[in-house]
């Protein structure tokens, strides 16, 4: 489930975990709610810290500004 | 000739153990860059293939993948691996989707640099330096290595006897019993021996087991 493309657009996938984690959730929660396994869930946020559209706050995954952006593209 | 020794002792990574935490890594998948940590809290099923676009391979991938459902209501993961690029992966799991007609589900390792073979004992030199042999690592929700298994390049595996090692490790860790040979979920399974001569006299005493004597007593698991 690699999110990021190397053009810089977003995978469906990665769309649909984003607009999952509007509220801050942690890696279960997201997991139950996508019903996505949760290493693939793990995996994808890793990624998606790196490249910036997602930022760590207690343990619990939340979107950033410019992962609003990609959404919106 | 001391140092020729200890040079090749050096090269040859310790293999690893039942009852070990997995090596740790992270590697290329054609899923996305995995580490074995992402796996926590679920079992998995680490394997290893010789090559892509081989006949043995082709068959063993299509039973991993028919039996991947199976596993994942166990809590139980696949992954496979070769040492192969993350392109031949993606275009032998497209293959076997259009040619014969099955999907696979999980991620495949592309371990170009052998990193996760080296650490796994992957490579038998004896049958090839170039490809892994088909191994099978598994993986508790802990990350102890519970158990292995290893084929040669020429012998393709027996799914049921994978499915049948994680529902037995699963029953070991849930009710605290053994499984005898050839057992199967609903077979009666083994309890553990006593370590003292009272525990051996109160074990032959018990009508709740079966025992032909006092070390190999049997039970029913209730509701199973």
């Amino acid at each position: 489930m690699a999110c990021v493309n190397p053009d810089g657009t977003i995978t469906e996938t990665a769309k649909a975990l984003l607009r999952d984690i509007e509220n801050p959730k942690t890696p279960v929660e997201i997991s139950k709610q996508l019903g996505q396994p949760l290493f693939k869930i793990r995996s994808s946020l890793r990624e998606m810290v790196n490249a910036g559209l997602v930022k760590e706050e207690e343990d619990k995954f939340v979107i950033t500004k410019e992962g609003e952006k990609k959404l919106t593209v | 000739m001391e140092q020729t020794n200890e040079t090749q002792e050096k090269k040859i990574e310790r293999m690893p153990r039942i009852g070990e935490p997995a090596p740790q890594f992270e590697a290329v998948t054609t899923q996305g860059n995995i580490k074995l940590e992402d796996f926590k809290g679920s079992w998995l099923i680490l394997f290893s293939h010789p090559a892509d676009f081989t006949p043995v391979c082709t068959t063993e991938f299509i039973g991993f993948a028919q039996i991947h459902p199976r596993l994942r209501e166990m809590n139980c993961e696949l992954m496979g691996l070769s040492i192969d690029s993350v392109y031949s992966h993606i275009a032998w799991a497209r293959n076997v989707e259009e040619k014969l007609g099955q999907k696979l589900t999980f991620p495949i390792i592309a371990d170009l640099n052998k990193e996760v073979a080296s650490k796994y004992g992957m490579i038998m030199p004896g049958e090839s330096k170039t490809e892994t042999s088909r191994c099978v690592f598994v993986i508790d929700d802990k990350q102890i290595l519970r158990a292995m298994i290893y084929y040669p390049l020429t012998t393709g595996r027996n799914m049921d006897e994978i499915l049948r090692l994680i529902q037995a490790l699963q029953t070991t860790d849930e009710h605290g019993v053994a499984t005898p040979a050839n057992w199967h979920p609903g077979d009666k399974v083994i309890v553990p021996p006593p370590n003292t001569q009272e525990m051996a006299e109160e074990r032959v005493k018990n009508t709740k087991f079966e025992c032909n004597d006092w070390y190999f007593c049997k039970k029913e698991l209730g509701g199973k």
